[in-house]
This record gives structure tokens, sequence and C-alpha cells, in this order.
């Protein structure tokens, strides 16, 4: 019986890792429409949003029939319910990916004002943390889940800056209202994902040592 | 339980998951050896019990004819071979080996089995005594009685020196019966006994031996068949005097004894028949009423 | 407070040592639950604490074992101690008698003589076992003849009778159907409002279920002892979670 819930427990795995890189790409074409235009990156957005949400599905189902038919304790339950908590958060920033690659596209044709501010090392910031708790579940690493915590504390004061930056944008013209509110807009979602690569770095903690804080 | 389906006629259910006299018939066809160890066994079993039927009506006929009123008067004489006094010799005998053999019996099996650590040599001891003398024929306990109660002990021939030899024959059968009754009280019974803060006495009076009864008493039936039924430990013991018994001290004759006796003459065959029946009888109604009191004593089965 | 506390004990059957150096703390109105494979001495742990290894021979025992800081293999009288910690078997054990002398056994044996308290106690026994209402009919029944869950919970109902402090269950509910199992736990979770349970089990979702706290035994040693949460959720040692997540065992 074992060996049959070892197997089922790895395919979890591989299941949740494939999401997770299905996220990295969403995120990284994202930033790439973001930064570089691309009318074609549209389609490919879409399409990731629709793998990530289905993937989530096929990995809730797969914990819930696992936590059903193991009754599983100890490792097995932490692993088991830190997945199913995991995906909401990467179901989430595929979202936010979605989100902002839409508004990157009504963006598209003006003048790049994302540029003038820190939304750049935003984006860049927040894939990393996404890429780092990946990475940190992966290799079931503590210190990549600590230091995607500790990264949270970057990606907030960027958002503060974006904030004043935009401000600033307002005050030097006031035609760029609406899009400067677009700027806040995209600086949101890149911190809220940061937090959910935060929260997924916690449930990796868990599963490994049973607390999601870190020492 | 509730007879729920009531409705249905269950006795003109066709239950197909019967053996039939044809199906019977093919495996025999495959098998011919175990339909020829069947006739075997089936024949075996029919002697055994034709024989016992036999025995029982062989006396019945030749007995029972005999059984006039004469046979159950109230005394004795060359006249009249009554076997009255032989029946009260009998039942006091019975009953006085009992009350000494039962009480010593069934305590030395609670020591053996309640008290005594296992794998005591007395244990062992003991228990291969009892073994050897429950093999001893009779007739070397009435030699014994003879010499100690009879001579030794001054108690004359007597039904006194009857029941104690008695009691020493049947000493080894109550023991041993009894140690395999108590043996196979279940040890979930002590266990909850003395969980519940119970002594090993109250464990032993209250739960195993009550537990135990059905066993002891088949062993005092055992014993009481073979007290009846005893001839030879008791003709130099308690004697083959005629008359009722007028005390534990003088002599008397049981039914058994009566009956080897009037055989022994030649000159009151028929009597001789007619006591058998009256013996058969006794054995019978002392088994029944065992079985009874067994029944009634026998705890843990529903009533 | 500690109801039972054990310190530096070990046990040997003859050469073999079974227990080796228990130290336990256990909790009054708290379930604890014993866990670990078979011949791990949780047993034998349970059967110490009301001196039932008294009566295997050969059974050694050192160390302390304290019932409400008094050492129970002191002066104290063994069938007071009995008295005090109850017993309910792997087996269900009723007396081949009625349902009324089954639990009036306990009281008779400790001095109750009057029918009407007796009534009483037989009353209030079979209610706190949960079983009152379907035996009030059947009292002077043979208890031989109820189901195997109703003979459990008859010997609870028993166990109850004597007023003990403590009840010990060695793996009471392992040999019945989940409905009844069912039935003796929520009974224990009840129970535990008046009683200190401690209870030996094979059945790890029933330790999830109603234990307080468990302990985990390995080849005589006590491997893990904590809250039940912590150490189905977060065991600290590899064995536990090796044992608990079925790799071995």
């Amino acid at each position: 019986m074992r060996e049959y819930f070892d197997k089922e427990l790895r395919e979890l795995n591989n299941q949740l890792i494939e999401m997770g890189s299905l996220v990295e790409q969403a995120i990284k074409n994202t930033v790439g429409i973001l930064l570089k235009g691309g009318e074609n990156g549209i389609d490919k957005a879409v399409e990731y949003e629709e793998r990530i949400n289905s993937a989530e599905k096929t990995i809730q189902n797969h914990c819930i029939k696992l936590l059903l038919h193991q009754s599983p304790v100890a490792s097995d339950l932490r692993s088991i319910s830190s997945a199913l908590k995991m995906i909401t958060d990467l179901e989430r920033i595929g979202d936010h990916a979605i989100d902002i690659a839409e508004m990157s596209v009504y963006m598209l044709g003006k003048d790049n004002i994302y540029s003038m501010t820190h939304i750049p090392e935003m984006a860049e910031k927040a894939s990393e943390m996404v890429t780092l708790a990946i990475d940190a579940f992966v290799s079931k690493d503590t210190e990549l889940a600590k230091r995607v915590h500790d990264t949270d504390d970057v990606i907030d004061d960027l958002f503060n800056r974006v904030k004043d930056e935009t401000v600033e944008i307002i005050h030097g013209d006031k035609d760029l209202g609406t899009q400067a509110i677009d700027v806040v807009m995209v600086a949101k979602y890149f911190e809220r994902i940061g937090d959910h690569a935060v929260n997924i770095a916690e449930w990796v903690a868990f599963s490994i040592t049973g607390s999601t804080e870190f020492e | 339980m509730d007879d729920n389906n009531a409705a249905i006629d269950v006795k003109n259910i066709k239950a197909i998951n019967k053996v039939t006299f044809r199906q019977r018939m093919i495996s025999y066809k495959r098998k011919p050896l175990s339909l020829l160890l069947l006739i075997i066994v089936g024949l075996a079993a029919f002697l055994s019990a034709a024989v016992l039927v036999f025995l029982i009506v062989f006396i019945l006929i030749k007995g029972v004819p005999n059984l006039t009123p004469d046979l159950f008067a109230w005394e004795y004489n060359s006249e009249n071979v009554s076997c009255m006094p032989a029946i009260i010799n009998t039942l006091v005998i019975t009953v006085l080996t009992l009350i000494i053999a039962v009480p010593f019996g069934i305590g030395a099996a609670i020591y053996l089995v309640e008290y005594a650590k296992k794998g005591n040599r007395l244990v062992k001891v003991i228990r291969t005594m009892a073994e050897t003398l429950s093999g001893i024929p009779s007739i070397v306990y009435g030699l014994f009685g003879m010499m100690f109660f009879v001579t030794a002990l001054h108690w004359g021939t007597s039904i006194l020196s009857g029941a104690f030899t008695l009691a020493i024959m049947i000493l080894p059968t109550i023991m041993r019966t009894t140690e395999e009754a108590l043996l196979t009280v279940p040890d979930s019974y002590r266990e909850g006994s003395y969980g519940l803060g119970a002594g090993k006495l109250r464990t032993i009076f209250r739960i195993i031996l009550p537990s135990a009864m059905p066993g002891i008493l088949a062993g005092v039936i055992l014993a009481v068949g073979r007290i009846v039924g005893e001839t030879a430990a008791l003709i130099y013991t308690s004697g083959t005097a005629t008359g009722t018994a007028s005390s534990v001290m003088s002599s008397g004759r049981t039914l058994a004894i009566h009956m080897y006796v009037l055989a022994n003459e030649g000159l009151y065959t028929d009597q001789a028949w007619g006591t058998a029946v009256v013996l058969l009888v006794l054995v019978f109604g002392i088994n029944t009423l065992s079985a009874f009191i067994a029944k009634k004593l026998g705890t843990g089965k529903d009533k | 407070m500690d109801k039972f506390s054990i310190e530096n004990m070990d046990l040997y059957y003859g050469n073999f040592q079974a227990l080796k150096n228990i130290n336990l703390h256990m909790q009054e109105n708290k379930i604890t639950a014993f866990i670990g494979p078979s011949g791990c001495g949780k047993s034998t742990l349970l059967k110490s604490l009301n001196r039932m290894n008294d009566l295997v021979e050969g059974c050694k025992i050192t160390g302390d074992i304290r019932l409400d800081g008094e050492d129970i293999y002191g002066d104290m009288d063994i069938n007071i101690l009995r008295k005090r910690v109850g017993m309910v078997f792997q087996k269900a054990n009723p007396f081949p008698m009625s349902v009324y002398d089954n639990i009036a056994f306990g009281p008779r044996t400790h001095g109750v003589k009057s029918k009407r308290k007796l009534d009483e106690i037989v009353e209030e026994s079979l209610r706190a076992a949960a079983i009152w209402d379907e035996l009030k009919d059947r009292l002077k029944k043979s208890a031989l003849g109820l189901s195997g869950g109703q003979q459990q919970r008859l010997c609870i109902a028993r166990a109850l009778a004597v007023k003990p402090e403590v009840l010990l269950m060695d793996e009471a509910t392992s040999a019945l159907d989940p409905i009844s199992t069912g039935k003796i736990e929520e009974l224990c979770l009840k129970l535990k409002n008046e009683y200190t349970i401690i209870m030996v089990t094979h059945n790890m979702q029933q330790a999830l279920r109603i234990a307080d706290n468990t302990a985990f035994f390995l080849l005589g040693e006590m491997v893990e002892y904590g809250d039940t949460d912590s150490v189905f959720s977060s065991p600290k040692d590899k064995r536990t979670e090796e044992y608990i997540t079925g790799r071995f065992g």
C-alpha cells in the first residue's frame, strides 16, 4: 500500500512542479509584453491562464482523492495539505499575470510610461520570487524559501516608490492621469504576486518542518 | 430475532444449495472408496448402538416380569428377596462417598489450577499419581479398605468403611475432571474479575467454579456411576449384610453387590434380573437428575 | 496534575527486557493513547498500571510508578488499586451471568449489599456506558447473548460500576465493527470529563480521533510522547514518522 501511496505522492509532486513552471512561463511572457511589447504575446497569456486553471483543478482533485483514500498523517499530511494551499497561490499568480498582460496590451502603441518608473524592477523581482519559491519546492529547500520571504520587503519598498513616482507623473502631466492609475494597478499586481510567492514559500517550509514560520 | 419474513412460505422454497441424491451418486462414482468408508462407519455406528439396545432390551425382558411388589418390601428374608434395603444402602453409600470425595477432589483441583505455579514439580507428581490411581483395579482398593479401614481403624465391615474406600477410588476421577473443567474456564474471566479488584477467593467461588460447574458435575456423574456399579471394592469393606444398615457403622449391601450375591447363589436368578432393571433405572435416574442440575447451575447459556 | 507518573521503569519477562527506561506522565481527565507495532511493549506497560502483570510468571518490574503520587507497587492494596484503575480488555469478557449480575459483581466485591443501592449503580453504570436503553429490558438475561459491541460496552459499564478513577483500555475496539467502535469512541470522549483514560490501540485513526496525548513505542522504548495533533502532523522522531506513515511495522 505504501508503495502505491508513494507513487501517487511522486505524481502529485510532478504535477506541482509542472504547474509551477507554467506559472513561471506565464510571468515571463507577461513581463515580455510589458517591457518589450508584442501583440501575439496576449494569445499565449490566455493559453497559459487556461492551462494553469486546469492544472489547479487536476491537482486539487488529486489531493482530495489522496486525503480520502490514504488518511495521511505526518509528512504525507503536510505535503498534501500544503499542495492544496500552494495551488491556490499559484493560480492567483496566474490570474495576476494575465491581468497585467491585458493592461499592457491596452497600453501598447502609447508612450511606454512603465519604463519611467520602477515597474521593470518590480517585474524582475516578482518573477525572481516566483522562480525561487518554485525552486524551493522542487528541491525541498527551506533556505531558498526563506530567501523568498526576505525578498518580500524589497518588492514592498518598490511598490511604495512606484506609488510616489506615479504621483509625480500626475503632477508633471495631468493627461497621463489614467495611465498613471494603470501603473499603480500593475505595481499592485506585482506586489500581490510577491505575496503569493511568499505564501508558497511558507507552505514549502510547512511541508518540510511542520511550521510556516521561519526561524 | 423477530420473525420479519413471516409472510414468506419458507417451507415451499426450492433451495438450489441442497446436495441431491443424484449429485451424491455422481461423486461416489468418481470416488468409490468414500462410499465404502461411509458404509463401514455407518455399520460401526449401527452395531455399537445395536449392542446397547440389545443389552437393555434383554435385561428389560428378563427383569420386568420379576418386578413384583414383593421386590420392594421393606424387609429382606429368605422367602422374599427384597431389594429395597439394598436400594437404601446404595443411596446412603453414594451420598456418603460424595460428601467425602467431592470437597477433596475439587479442592485439590483448585489448588492445581489456580494456586500451584506452572511447571511445579508437586503438580506433576500429583497428576501422575492421580492417573495411576485411576488405573488400579477396584479389587485392590477393596483389599486396601479391608486392611486399613476395617481392620486397622477397627471400623469393621461397615457402610463407612465402604464409603471411604470408594471415596479414595473416585477421588482421582473427580480431581481430574474438575481440573479439566477449571482449565476450560477462559482466562479472560479471571482477568475480568481481578481487574475489578476481586480477590482470588471471590474470583474462584463467584466466577470460576460456577463456569466450571457443568464439567465438574460431569465428573461427579461419572463417579456416581462407578459407585453404584461397584462390587469388588465393597464386598470386603461394607460387606453383604442383607438388611438396611441401621447406622454408618453397620454392614449393608448395595444393589450391585445384592445382584452379585443373588446371581452367585443361583437361588434367586429371577430376582437378580429384577434388581438389574432397578439398577438400570437408578443409574438412568441419577444421570437425568445430574443433567438437570447441570443445566440449572450451568450459567452462561441463555435460558 | 499528573494522574499517573512512571519513572525509570524497566520490565523483564524472564531474560527478555520488554520495557526500557520508561518515563511517562499522564494527565488527569485526558485520553492518552499508546501506539506502536505489535510486541513493542505498549500493552505490557498498560497492564503494569493496575498490576495485571503480577499474574504473569517471570515478570519483573523495576522503577517507580505512582498514582496520584502514591507508589502502586508499595503499600497500596492491590485490590484497591484495581478498583481505582479499571480495565477493559481487547476481547469483551462478560462473565457468564446476567447483565445485572455482571455490573453488580464489582460493587458487591467491594461491599455494596443493599439491593436498592445496587439497582441504582447498575442503572447509573449502564447509562454512563450509553447502553441503558438497549439493555434495560434484559437485565436478567445472560450477558453472553449480547452482540460483540454491546458486550464491550457492558464491560465498560462493569468497570465503571466500581467507580474507578482511571480506565485502561487494551485495544478495546479492535474486534468490533465500525459502528460499535464509533459508539465506544464517543463514549470515551464523554467519559474523559470524569475519568482518566489510557488506551492501547492499533488503530491510529482512533488515536487521532479521540486521544489528547499519544505515546509511540518501539522495541520496548518510548520513542515519542506529546499531544496527539503534533505527534501525527509533525512527529519529532524519524521512527515515529516512519511508523505512522506506514513505512514499516
